[in-house]
C-alpha cells in the first residue's frame, strides 16, 4: 500500500536518483551526441564502432574482466563452501571481509611496495637465488591485485548462497543415496547458483572500467575502457567521444546484467 | 522377532555436547509393521530416526539392521528413506525430477525411472503434477511428493519426522489414514515420529511412549490406552482423570471415599495407588444410580461431546465426555465397570508392570487384557 504519507517518505529518494543517477546519463548521452567542434553529431559512435583501437579496447576489456571474475570465481567458490562448513564460520567470514574496509588506492600503493623492485617479494627471490624480477606494471600483477580486491565481493553472495540452503534438503539428497560429490553436484550448486550469477555481476561489471589499477600496478599496459574514458575526459578532453564509451559501457552492463539475471523458476521458495 | 526382526537399537546412548539425548534405548522392530514414537518435542524420539538414518552416530551401543551392524554407515548406503518434517523436497526441481532423485542417482535406465516415479506418483494420488514447480504445490500435495521420493526407492524402512504436524487438522486425519493405507498396501516398515497422541493411537501397531530420552512404555494403541503404566503415559496418551487412591486388596479398590471392585491385582495389600479413568468411559445418570455423585462445575460443548467438569463431595474433579446434556450446578450420577479403573503403581518399571499384568491376568483365569481389548475397540474407533 502506497500511502500519501510513504510517497512523502520516498522523496529524498526520488531526489537523489534523479540528481546523481538519471540528470548524468542524460548528460552523458547528450554529450556522445556533440562532436569536438561543438555540434550535434554521431560520428562518436561511428568512430567508435569503425576504430580497431577502440574495438580492441573493447575486447581487451571485456577478456581481462572476464579473466579476473574467473579467477575470482574459481578460488571464491571453493573457500565461500568450505566456510559453511566450518565451526566458527563468522569469524573466517570477517577475517576475509575486513580487506574491504581498507580503501582499493591504499591496497593498490601497499602491492606496489610488496612487488616493486625493491619490493619485499623481490628481496625474498634475491635471497633464495632467483633474483629481482619484473613484477610491477605487469599483466600478472595487474590479474593477481584485480583478483585479490574483487574476491571479498565474489565470495560473500556465494557463501550467503550456500547458507541459505536448507540443511535438511542436503540430508534428504543422502537419504536419497546420493554420496558427498553427488549431493554438492546436484543440490548445493544449483541451489547456490544465484549466488554465483550476482557474484559474477558484482566483479565482472566494475572490472570491465577499473582504470585506477591499470596506472598504478598494470603501468599502462593494460588499457580498459575505464582508462580510455578517464583519458579522454581529463586528457584530450574528448568529452563527447568519452561519453559515447560511456554510454557503450552503460549499455554492456545492462545486457550482462539481463544475461545473468537467470530464470526466476525455481529459485523461490 | 528373530527373522522378522529388521531393526534393533542395543543399548544406545546418544550425548550432544554435555547433554544425554538418549539413555541406554533398546528395542527391536519387525518387519512391515506401522511403528510409533510418541513424545513431547525433545525426548528424543528425531534423535532415534537420525541415527536410523544415519544423519549421526551413537556415542555408545549399537544399531543393528537387516542382521548387520551399521553404527558408522552414511546414509546413501542405508536401505532407509526419510520423510522429513519439513518435507526437504528440492527447490530447484520440479515435481518429477524431485521423485526421480533417487532413481537418477541409482543410475538406472530412463524409462524404468519414468515408470517407477508415474507410479509413484500414482499412488500418491499426483498424477499429472509431473510437471509442476514445488513452489506451486499445496502443503498436502508437498508432503505427497515427499512421501513418493521416499516410497520410490523401495526402502525397507520408512522414517517420518513428524510429516503431518504442518497440516490443517483436515487434511492431517486424510493423511492419517492414506498413511496407514500406504503401509499397510507396501508392507514397508513404517517408522512414524509425532507428538500427537490421536495420531499415534490412530495408525500404528505399536507405539514407544517416550519422556527424556527413555522408552517409558511401549505396547498396541489399546494396550498405552487403557493400561497406562504411570502418570505421565495417562496424561500423555489422552485427556484422564488421575486421582490417588488405596488398593485395600486384590481386586478391590478405595478412591474418592469409597471401595469399588477393579479388575487389578498383584499389590500389597493397602498400597497407596494412582486411579486412571478416562472421562469416555463415565455414564452419566441419575444421582442415585451413580457409582459417584459429582456437581456439575461447567460445561463445553465440544462438537462430538459434551465435556463436563464435575467435583466429588471429597473435592475432586472429574472430566466426563458424553452426548448427554448436563446443567451448571446440577448433580448427576457417574457410573463405570470395573475394568474402566486403571491403577497405577507409583514408580513401577515396564518390565514389572508387565510381569504382573501377565501373573494376575493368568491368576484371575481369563485374559482381563483381551476383555478390555474387545470392549474398548468401539470406543477407540469413535475417538479417533
Amino acid at each position: 500500500m502506497i500511502t500519501k504519507q510513504n510517497r512523502l517518505l520516498f522523496f529524498p529518494y526520488f531526489i537523489w536518483v534523479g540528481l546523481f543517477v538519471l540528470v548524468p546519463i542524460g548528460l552523458l548521452i547528450y554529450q556522445s551526441f556533440i562532436g569536438l567542434d561543438g555540434g550535434f553529431t554521431v560520428a562518436n559512435f561511428v568512430t567508435y564502432f569503425t576504430s580497431t583501437t577502440y574495438l580492441t579496447m573493447t575486447i581487451q576489456s571485456f577478456i581481462y574482466a572476464f579473466i579476473i571474475t574467473l579467477i575470482t570465481l574459481c578460488i571464491s567458490y571453493p573457500t565461500a563452501y568450505f566456510l559453511t562448513q566450518t565451526k566458527r564460520k563468522d569469524l573466517w567470514m570477517l577475517l576475509l571481509i575486513l580487506p574491504t574496509w581498507i580503501n582499493v588506492l591504499l591496497k593498490a600503493y601497499a602491492f606496489i611496495g610488496l612487488l616493486s623492485q625493491q619490493g619485499s617479494v623481490n628481496t625474498f627471490f634475491d635471497w633464495i637465488g632467483v633474483g629481482r624480477q619484473q613484477l610491477l606494471f605487469t599483466n600478472a600483477s595487474f590479474l593477481l591485485v584485480a583478483t585479490y580486491i574483487e574476491i571479498p565481493f565474489m565470495l560473500l553472495p556465494i557463501y550467503n548462497a550456500i547458507e541459505e540452503i536448507n540443511p535438511s534438503v542436503v540430508q534428504a539428497s543422502r537419504d536419497l543415496g546420493a554420496n558427498t560429490w553427488e549431493t554438492f553436484r546436484n543440490v548445493i550448486f544449483p541451489l547456490s547458483l544465484s549466488g554465483v550469477r550476482s557474484g559474477i555481476q558484482v566483479v565482472f561489471i566494475p572490472s570491465l572500467s577499473l582504470f585506477m589499477l591499470t596506472r598504478l600496478i598494470g603501468g599502462n599496459r593494460v588499457i580498459t575502457l575505464g582508462t580510455a574514458i578517464e583519458q579522454h575526459f581529463l586528457v584530450t578532453q574528448n568529452w563527447g567521444m568519452g561519453s559515447t564509451i560511456g554510454i557503450v559501457l552503460i549499455v554492456l552492463m545492462i545486457i550482462i546484467m539481463a544475461g545473468t539475471a537467470g530464470r526466476k523458476k525455481g529459485v523461490r521458495r | 522377532m528373530g527373522d522378522k526382526t529388521i531393526i534393533s537399537f542395543k543399548g544406545v546412548h546418544k550425548q550432544y555436547d554435555e547433554s544425554m539425548i538418549l539413555k541406554n534405548v533398546s528395542f527391536d522392530l519387525e518387519k512391515g509393521k506401522f511403528y510409533t514414537l510418541l513424545g513431547p518435542s525433545g525426548c528424543g524420539k528425531s534423535t532415534i530416526l537420525n541415527l536410523i538414518a544415519g544423519f549421526t552416530q551413537v556415542t555408545s551401543g549399537d544399531i543393528v539392521l537387516d542382521g548387520k551392524k551399521v553404527n558408522a554407515l552414511p546414509p546413501n548406503k542405508r536401505k532407509v528413506n526419510t520423510v522429513f518434517q519439513d518435507y526437504a523436497l528440492f527447490p530447484h526441481m520440479n515435481v518429477y525430477d524431485n521423485v526421480a532423485f533417487g532413481l537418477k542417482i541409482k543410475k538406472l535406465p530412463k524409462d524404468q525411472i519414468k515408470e517407477k516415479v508415474t507410479e509413484a506418483l500414482r499412488s500418491v494420488r499426483l498424477t499429472g503434477f509431473e510437471k509442476r514447480e514445488i513452489a506451486e504445490m499445496s502443503g498436502g500435495q508437498r508432503q505427497r511428493v515427499a512421501i513418493a521420493r521416499a516410497l520410490v526407492n523401495e526402502p525397507e524402512i520408512l522414517l517420518l519426522d513428524e510429516p503431518l504436524s504442518a497440516l490443517d487438522l483436515k487434511l492431517r486425519t486424510e493423511m492419517q489414514y492414506e498413511l496407514r493405507e500406504l503401509q499397510q498396501r507396501l508392507g514397508i516398515t513404517f517408522i512414524f515420529v509425532t507428538h500427537d497422541q490421536e495420531e499415534a493411537l490412530a495408525m500404528s501397531d505399536k507405539i514407544f511412549v517416550m519422556k527424556e530420552g527413555e522408552i517409558v512404555q511401549s505396547g498396541t494403541p489399546i494396550d498405552i490406552y487403557d493400561e497406562p503404566l504411570n502418570k505421565y503415559v495417562a496424561d500423555f496418551i489422552g485427556e484422564s482423570n488421575i486421582v490417588d487412591g488405596k488398593m485395600i486388596k486384590d481386586y478391590k479398590v478405595e478412591f474418592a471415599g469409597k471401595t469399588f471392585d477393579c479388575v487389578d491385582g498383584g499389590m500389597p495389600d493397602d498400597e497407596p495407588v494412582e486411579i486412571v479413568i478416562r472421562p469416555e468411559d463415565f455414564v452419566v445418570t441419575r444421582p442415585a444410580l451413580g457409582d459417584l455423585t459429582v456437581i456439575v462445575q461447567s460445561q463445553l460443548f465440544r462438537g462430538v461431546h459434551y465435556e463436563i467438569i464435575g467435583e466429588d463431595p471429597e473435592g475432586n474433579e472429574w472430566m466426563v465426555h458424553t452426548t448427554r446434556k448436563a446443567a451448571v450446578g446440577e448433580e448427576v450420577g457417574l457410573a463405570f465397570e470395573p475394568r474402566d479403573i486403571h491403577i497405577m503403581r507409583v514408580g513401577e518399571t515396564e518390565t514389572a508392570f508387565n510381569a504382573r499384568l501377565a501373573e494376575y491376568a493368568v491368576n484371575n483365569g481369563s485374559s482381563v487384557q483381551e476383555a478390555i481389548d474387545t470392549e474398548k475397540g468401539v470406543e477407540l474407533n469413535y475417538d479417533n
